[in-house]
């Protein structure tokens, strides 16, 4: 376990700063927004970050991957949420590798680990069907036709669903909602006949998609995991996803937070430094102390992931809800304490408040993980 | 005896745990591995008695070995050991539940000050003593009119040649009726700006003229005394750090007061039944779950709150052990504090109405304990520099934020 961060994930650190300073800053948002980009990231970009290592930072070597673990990953999350750069980092990188390296056969491996790791193969998770986080409320249905299996089902909030080159769909091929038994992962093309994709328009300017599946066939072999058991790999995928876009959403925490204190260092009202306001004072202080929390809630998570993933579904849950109520907050403050400004859309901080309100709702809100950190209490 | 022997810092750790978990094997009483009550604590003192032979035992052990204060130099009776190596102690002890074998002000506050403020004569004089329990401390640092404002100090030290002569009084000065000892912020100059004239002085409490009264609280406790000082003699060896610099030695000091206060919660004398455990015995479930929604929620954000805590407290150890900087530290009074309140409250919205009952039969000792306990709560985010404080401290130190 470690609760510091070593040279190596340090100096991770000081270079995907520089990079996403240099090619992905917050400003890069605002023009994929403005310009209403049909694929809502640059290419170009994320061939850098997968020059970078970024997109095989989990994975093992044997399949062209980095290796270099959760916490590595979490340092690099964390510098995209501070710039807010869109890329298929999380979906692909995250989630999509993730649900390969936990489920998928030897053959899936050998074959998609390596071009996700080359940044030349993007995936999404289709999962949500309801308008709240809901992992075993599937009724997507896959029913078996010979060696085929036949998809039909509605999914929502789809991250990455528009431009992917493979979905990975969650079915029910066995009983009925919400029991976990019964699930199914399957990995589709996204343009194979039958699945029809609407992307939807988000608040943060990031990509999410409704997506309908109509009597979609798939091969038996496009099964990730065993049959009807999806379960105890979705699960884990979904644990590592929660502390990743936490890890994201400390970063965007720390820059909304690091940014309104300078504001309250520059701007002058009734002759003094707004920030020389007790009224002002104290509520930044109390974020401080809520942010030192969420760092060491962070970085124990991060660790469990590779370390003790027997205490990951409890980590995972705190970590999320934590990182649900901080990014809340700190962005709530941030717009309040910077007065007009914080209002307009020139000022960057209405984005960070933005994305914060997307990130809360991906795998689950703060009341969700609440529950299921009761749930794992006892009570 | 036998001079502890000064481990080298360079030693395996685990290696180093695996050593000590075998020495607390063989030397830890089996009764000082269970609960301790308030009765059963041992303060040490001129007055002070071990409140079993088992108690004594288990202290001489402990304090032969060197582990009393196992960071503290070794040529004063402390362990020499280092920080990660006090921490492995620390976990130890607390994993087969052994009993802090002396309770005392002095380990964990004026000790830490002495050595980095005192002169050798007084490190000689006082250091050891506070390992061997000899001699128990009382701090004066509040007063009637100065608390959260501590500076604006008045208990006045004169100068007269080879003595000074102290007038004023004390509040808040903990369990001072059983003390031996009490350091003190004085007035030494009151023509200057109000933190450039106190200074540190160490004063014996069996000095002609140094009364004490017990202060009756919310709790019905009265642990807190106040201590007047009536044309009372202090030698002058007994000034701590340069004269009118004493604000530096209690800045420092108050340090390890915050960090105690955010721990005390860990140690506390009184046993507080777990918010979980109460749960269960208090409240309705159904399917597994307590059924009002609202003290579900309650509990659920203690229980976060407490595990976000709890991490934070070994990050802060880590990065001591790394010598890494962070602010980490320097918001756990507050943290710490405030949970420890909400715990109380949590506690007492548990136990409905058997939770605020003050005395008498109907209620059991645990029950009448967490009522006594939850006004006793009141005074942690107020005592060692209030929740306000602590805010501002964390404005001005780690923000930087502009003063008025």
């Amino acid at each position: 376990m470690a609760l510091v961060l070593n040279e190596e994930q340090q100096l991770l650190q000081g270079t995907a700063r520089e990079f996403l300073g240099a090619n992905a800053p917050v400003a890069a948002l605002r023009e994929l927004r403005d310009s209403r980009d049909p694929l809502g990231y640059a290419p170009t970009l994320w061939q850098q970050m997968a020059e970078l290592g970024w997109a095989s930072i989990i994975l093992p070597e044997q399949y062209g991957g980095l290796d270099f673990g959760f916490l590595g990953l979490g340092v690099v999350l964390e510098e995209t949420g501070r710039t807010l750069s869109a890329s298929p980092l999380f979906a692909s990188a995250v989630v999509g590798a993730s649900a390969l390296l936990l489920g998928g056969s030897e053959e899936q491996k050998e074959t998609l680990l390596p071009a996700i790791a080359a940044g030349e193969l993007t995936t999404a998770l289709a999962l949500e069907e309801t308008h709240h986080h809901r992992p075993t409320q599937i009724a997507t249905r896959a029913e078996r036709d010979g060696d085929e299996f036949i998809i039909t089902g509605r999914k929502t909030f789809v991250l990455d669903g528009h431009s992917a080159d493979k979905l990975i769909v969650v079915t029910r091929s066995s009983g009925e909602p919400p029991a976990s038994s019964g699930l199914t992962l399957f990995l589709v093309d996204r343009d194979a006949p039958g699945v029809t994709v609407e992307r939807t328009i988000m608040a943060d300017s990031r990509n999410a998609a409704n997506i309908n599946f109509d009597q979609v066939r798939v091969a038996a072999s496009a099964v990730i995991g065993t049959l009807d058991e999806a379960w105890s790999v979705l699960e884990p995928v979904l644990d590592r996803g929660r502390v990743a876009i936490a890890a994201e959403m400390m970063g965007l925490a720390l820059e909304a937070f690091e940014r309104t204190v300078a504001y309250l260092k520059q701007r002058e009202q009734f002759g003094v430094l707004i920030g020389s306001f007790q009224a002002l004072q104290h509520r930044a202080a109390q974020m401080q102390a809520e942010l030192e929390l969420c760092r060491s809630v962070l970085l124990q998570t991060l660790s469990a992931v590779d370390d003790t993933p027997e205490q990951l579904p409890m980590l995972a849950s705190l970590a999320k809800a934590k990182l649900n109520e901080l990014a809340k907050l700190v962005t709530n403050e941030a717009v309040q304490m910077h007065g007009g400004i914080g209002v307009t859309d020139e000022l960057d901080i209405g984005l960070f408040l933005k994305r914060a309100r997307v990130a809360i709702q991906v795998f689950g809100d703060t009341g969700f993980h609440k529950d299921r950190y009761a749930t794992l209490c006892g009570y | 005896m036998t001079a502890p022997v000064r481990r080298d810092i360079l030693q395996d750790p685990e290696e180093f745990r695996s050593e000590v978990r075998q020495w607390l094997q063989d030397n830890c009483p089996e009764s000082q591995r269970q609960p301790i009550t308030a009765e059963e604590q041992f303060w040490g003192g001129r007055r002070g008695e071990f409140p079993s032979e088992d108690a004594r035992l288990w202290f001489q052990r402990v304090r032969d070995k060197g582990w009393i204060a196992p960071e503290w130099p070794a040529q004063y009776g402390g362990g020499g050991l280092s920080a990660e190596q006090g921490k492995i102690i620390k976990d130890e002890m607390k994993r087969i539940n052994a009993r802090t074998p002396v309770y005392s002000i002095g380990i964990w506050m004026l000790g830490p000050a002495i050595l980095e403020y005192g002169n050798e004569e007084q490190k000689q004089q006082h250091i050891r003593a506070i390992i061997n329990a000899e001699t128990r401390w009382a701090q004066g640092y509040s007063e009637p009119g100065a608390g959260s404002d501590l500076a604006s100090l008045q208990c006045k030290a004169e100068d007269q040649g080879d003595h000074f002569l102290v007038n004023g009084s004390k509040i808040w000065t903990t369990n001072a009726d059983k003390c031996d000892w009490i350091f003190c912020l004085v007035r030494t100059n009151p023509d200057v700006k109000k933190q450039e004239g106190i200074s540190f002085l160490l004063i014996d409490m069996d000095s002609p003229g140094v009364s004490t009264t017990p202060i009756a609280l919310i709790s019905g406790e009265s642990e807190f005394c106040q201590t007047f000082f009536d044309n009372v003699k202090v030698p002058k060896e007994n000034l701590v750090g340069e004269l009118n610099k004493g604000w530096s030695v209690a800045k420092a000091l108050l340090v390890h007061e915050r960090k105690l206060m955010a721990e005390i919660g860990s140690d506390s004398p009184r046993k507080i039944v777990a918010p979980n455990e109460a749960a269960h015995k208090y409240l309705e479930f159904e399917n597994g779950k307590i059924v009002d929604a609202q003290l579900r929620s309650d509990l659920v954000d203690y229980n976060m709150q407490m595990h976000a805590i709890a991490l934070t407290h070994f990050r802060t150890f880590e990065e001591k052990a790394r010598g890494v900087h962070s602010a980490a530290a320097l918001v756990m009074k507050y943290l710490g504090t405030e949970a420890e309140k909400t715990k109380s409250e949590l506690l007492l919205a548990i136990m409905g109405s058997q939770g605020v009952g003050w005395e008498g039969d109907s209620f059991t000792a645990e029950e009448l304990d967490t009522t006594r306990l939850w006004a006793m709560s009141k005074a942690m985010t107020i005592a060692g520099g209030s929740s306000e404080i602590q805010l501002n401290v964390i404005a001005k130190s780690v923000l930087e934020l502009p003063q008025s």
